[in-house]
């Protein structure tokens, strides 16, 4: 009712007028510019950052960036993937540290690690391992939330201190070294001069906004973030497309483990720990909406650049690494507020 | 039929099938029996109408019909054919769509989207071809001639325009039969009047409708047959011609009802002036002054856009007007202030019970002492004994149908939520009812109920505010004003014709043309 009455009294006798075509194409043009909120802002950032830094603009410094915030990135768009259905995954944090953990731990030789690891597994099995937790653990979480229809909020919580446990369970709170070369390829290989892991996330990011934007599972994401009983009417599996949407986030999470391992080269036991704050604020700057059903891929990507390069110049201009926390905390304040600014709505 | 051979009319016979045939449906839902023995027939191209108060088996009937839900015990056939397994989604959206009340309609996609949700055109490699989409979503909305642009976001549509998307998407499918389930709950007058145009012209061109509607003039207006049910149960099928107000009244409650006619006594001469509004002005810019006198019914009346609603919402402080002042018993009441409100004596019946009304998974006492925390305890502590007391008084004056004041009000039926919110306005003995559209989407015995506490409390010497659009509401005022376009412009007193206050809502003059 209240959408009828706050549009102005129109003649009964007038046919079904649509808004008049100057409004409805500006809000078109807003939604389209929804995308694309933050370029101004990372523009800005590059400006100040090359002010500040003539450091800021060398391609070692971009590839140092970009580098440093694959890993993340590839986790926010995990939680992007969630978001859009309208649930959330905490666990996926612990997954990103657990995954990598246990391929350590099955496939290293406790003879070189003073008694870690199992060296019940060749070297070869550590891609498949990494992969195979992350889709066991996305499918737990599929049980729990979408088959017996528990709260995501509370269960992705849950499973983010059982993984944190489990992880420091079986490596005794300690770190795992020596790993071996099929675990560090990916995260340490250098393809075509830039590494590796920037190209797998680049990729995979390519990948999203191509599944989410013109596949008809990705656009079912939408439609059960924006209202689920009117995507079940239209004949989409709801609960299928949540289990897919869940277990694909959690071997995202698995595989940019990986790749952080493999930069390391040794998997610490706080792995990822605090990691999901970061990467839900990456995505929520990046415009996805918590509600669900809103948001892209490549808002998400802007989202998460623009906080690493935040950080980056903040680093460059040797801000003390006391203080980092507390501009981390700042810069994802500031930066909510300007893509407030910029895009023209609140970010929920 | 049993004469003419079937091999030789062949494809004629289904045209004199009916629609739809559901014969000796029952439904229970443990041990509700939600249908017993009950059916309908729609035969092709009729505007069919379904009536019955709140839990008369038709929402059960249209999820059956729809198939979403299978029948204990019956069958449905489409066309003369029975009915598709219900697992056979596409089968079914071929032969019936149905628009609900709760839109299915997704906010945060595109209209084109929508139209085409899950069935989206690709290309060889299985990817969207968004530009194909949105000239098949143009070249739909076109042959059925809704205006709209395909490519806004499906939230800036109207509750109107949604409707018109959702037939759309339904005629799509290639169902001829449409279910609308209380399409004009949301709606004001110019706009019903469009969509009834609408459900004409495809009605013309072969859709058959099945309406459903507490309106009973609206069933006059449209339909050609109406099928009234009761208590789970079939009560009659009849042409709309053949069956008089009163008579389908007494099949949906089973006995007379009439509405209450307020006794118009003139009031007392020194009835003291309790309301005063003095020039308010709202921030979209209508305009109110009115004096009312204790004991008075004062209608205010108007269509969607009139503004009558954001004149009274501003009166009570739910939004905050642009200028003027309002004053209840003398007491000048705090612009844009709800508390100052209510203690000043204003009791509120807002417009939207679901969003502005009720808290859903809170109890009737809860709900109904909502306003009052001083009333149910002392020093900030809450007594449970007389809040309980409270809601009981409220539950036996209102007729709620609950098993007591612990039932959440999330299990109660739409006529029953409407009485708790009326229970909650009256539970601090208001000098000032408001009541915003009291009646909206509630059943006849409800609105009944409603009505008739007005009389009541103008007795008390309350002053009462009713802002709506139905005649029923406005009878029972003493005098009606209308508002037009943020103005009004007449005022009626008691025994006006129906026909002169639509007239002046739709902003015609009958007397002056």
């Amino acid at each position: 009712m209240s959408e009828t009455l706050s549009t102005a009294a129109s003649p009964p006798a007038a046919a079904p007028s649509p808004e008049p075509p100057g409004s409805s194409s500006r809000g078109l043009a807003i939604a389209r510019l929804r995308d694309l909120a933050l370029v101004p802002a990372i523009i800005a950032v590059a400006i100040v950052g090359s002010i500040i830094s003539p450091v800021f603009l060398s391609t070692d410094n971009i590839i140092n960036v970009l580098q440093s915030m694959s890993e993340i990135a590839i986790v926010v768009l995990a939680q992007t993937i969630v978001l859009i259905t309208g649930k959330m995954d905490l666990s996926l944090e612990s997954t990103f540290g657990l995954a990598p953990g246990i391929a350590a731990w099955l496939i290293i030789d406790p003879a070189l690690t003073r008694g870690l690891g199992l060296n019940a597994l060749p070297d070869a099995w550590a891609i498949p391992v990494v992969l195979l937790v992350g889709a066991l653990v996305g499918a737990f979480n599929g049980l729990l939330i979408v088959r017996f229809g528990l709260n995501g909020f509370i269960v992705t919580l849950g499973m983010l201190i059982v993984l944190r446990g489990l992880l420091t369970g079986i490596s005794g709170g300690q770190t795992f070294f020596a790993l071996p070369e099929s675990m560090t390829y990916l995260g340490s290989a250098t393809w075509f001069g830039v590494p590796a892991s920037i190209w797998l996330s680049l990729l995979l990011f390519a990948g999203g906004v191509v599944v989410l934007g013109y596949t008809r599972a990705g656009r079912a994401l939408y439609a059960i973030g924006g209202n689920a009983d009117a995507a079940r009417a239209a004949g989409i599996r709801t609960d299928r497309v949540l289990w897919i949407a869940l277990i694909a986030a959690s071997v995202l999470a698995a595989l940019a483990g990986l790749l952080m391992s493999g930069r390391l080269a040794a998997v610490p036991a706080a792995q990822g720990s605090g990691a999901i704050f970061q990467v839900f604020a990456a995505a929520v700057i990046g415009g996805v909406s918590l509600n669900g059903g809103k948001g892209s891929v490549f808002g998400a990507f802007t989202g998460v650049l623009l906080l690493f390069m935040i950080i980056n110049v903040l680093t460059l201009a040797g801000v003390p690494a006391q203080w980092t926390n507390f501009l981390n905390g700042t810069v994802i304040l500031v930066a909510l507020v300007v893509s407030r600014i910029t895009g023209g709505k609140a970010q929920t | 039929m049993s004469v003419t051979p079937k091999g030789s009319t062949g494809g004629l016979v289904d045209v004199d099938q009916p629609v739809v045939e559901a014969v000796n449906i029952t439904k229970r839902f443990g041990s509700t029996v939600a249908l017993s023995d009950a059916g309908i027939v729609v035969r092709r191209g009729e505007t069919h109408a379904l009536v019955g108060r709140n839990g008369a088996g038709k929402s059960t009937l249209v999820s059956i019909l729809t198939g979403l839900q299978a029948a204990d015990h019956g069958a449905v056939a489409f066309d003369g054919r029975p009915a598709p397994p219900l697992g056979d989604r596409d089968a079914w959206r071929k032969r019936v769509a149905c628009v609900y009340q709760k839109s299915t309609i997704i906010d945060t996609l595109t209209v084109a989207e929508n139209l085409f949700l899950n069935r989206h055109a690709r290309g060889p490699a299985g990817l969207i071809r968004w530009p194909r989409l949105r000239r098949e979503a143009e070249q739909l909305l076109a042959e059925w001639s809704v205006e709209v642009d395909v490519r806004q976001p499906a939230s800036t549509l109207s509750v109107e325009q949604r409707q018109f998307v959702e037939i759309a998407r339904a005629l799509s499918f290639g169902a001829r039969f449409i279910i609308l389930d209380e399409p004009t709950a949301q709606l004001d007058g110019a706009s019903i009047n469009r969509l009834f145009a609408r459900i004409r012209d495809l009605r013309a061109q072969g859709v058959t409708f099945l309406f459903i509607s507490h309106h009973l003039q609206e069933i006059y207006e449209i339909c050609d047959q109406v099928t009234v049910f009761r208590d789970a149960r079939h009560i009659v099928t009849a042409p709309v011609a053949q069956l008089s107000r009163p008579a389908l009244v007494a099949a949906m409650t089973g006995e007379d009802v009439t509405m209450p006619e307020a006794d118009h006594r003139p009031l007392p001469a020194d009835a003291p002036v309790l309301l005063s509004v003095r020039d308010l002005v709202t921030a979209s810019g209508a305009e109110l002054s009115l004096e009312a006198r204790a004991g008075e019914v004062v209608g205010i009346a108007g269509g969607g856009g009139s503004g009558k609603v954001e004149v009274a919402e501003a009166m009570v402080g739910l939004a905050r007007p642009a200028g003027g002042a309002v004053a209840v018993d003398g007491r000048t009441l705090r612009p844009g202030s709800v508390p100052d409100a209510l203690a000043a004596g204003v009791g509120l019946v807002p417009q939207d019970r679901h969003r502005e009304g009720l808290v859903p998974l809170l109890s009737i006492a809860e709900n109904v002492t909502m306003t009052v925390p001083d009333r149910i305890g002392r020093n900030g502590l809450i007594s449970p004994a007389r809040r309980d007391a409270l809601a009981r008084d409220a539950i036996a004056d209102l007729a709620i149908k609950a098993a007591g004041p612990h039932v959440p009000v999330s299990d109660l039926s739409g006529g029953n939520q409407q009485k708790v919110v009326m229970g909650r306005a009256l539970a601090s003995d208001p000098k000032l009812l408001v009541l915003i559209t009291p009646t909206a989407g509630v059943d006849v015995r409800s609105k009944q109920t409603l009505l008739g506490v007005v009389d009541e409390v103008r007795r008390r010497g309350t002053t009462v505010l009713v802002v709506s659009d139905e005649l029923d509401d406005l009878r029972i005022c003493d005098r009606v004003l209308v508002m037009f376009q943020g103005r009004v412009v007449r005022e009626m007193t008691h025994g006006w014709s129906d026909n002169d206050l639509v007239a002046a809502m739709e902003g015609v003059d009958l007397h002056h043309v």
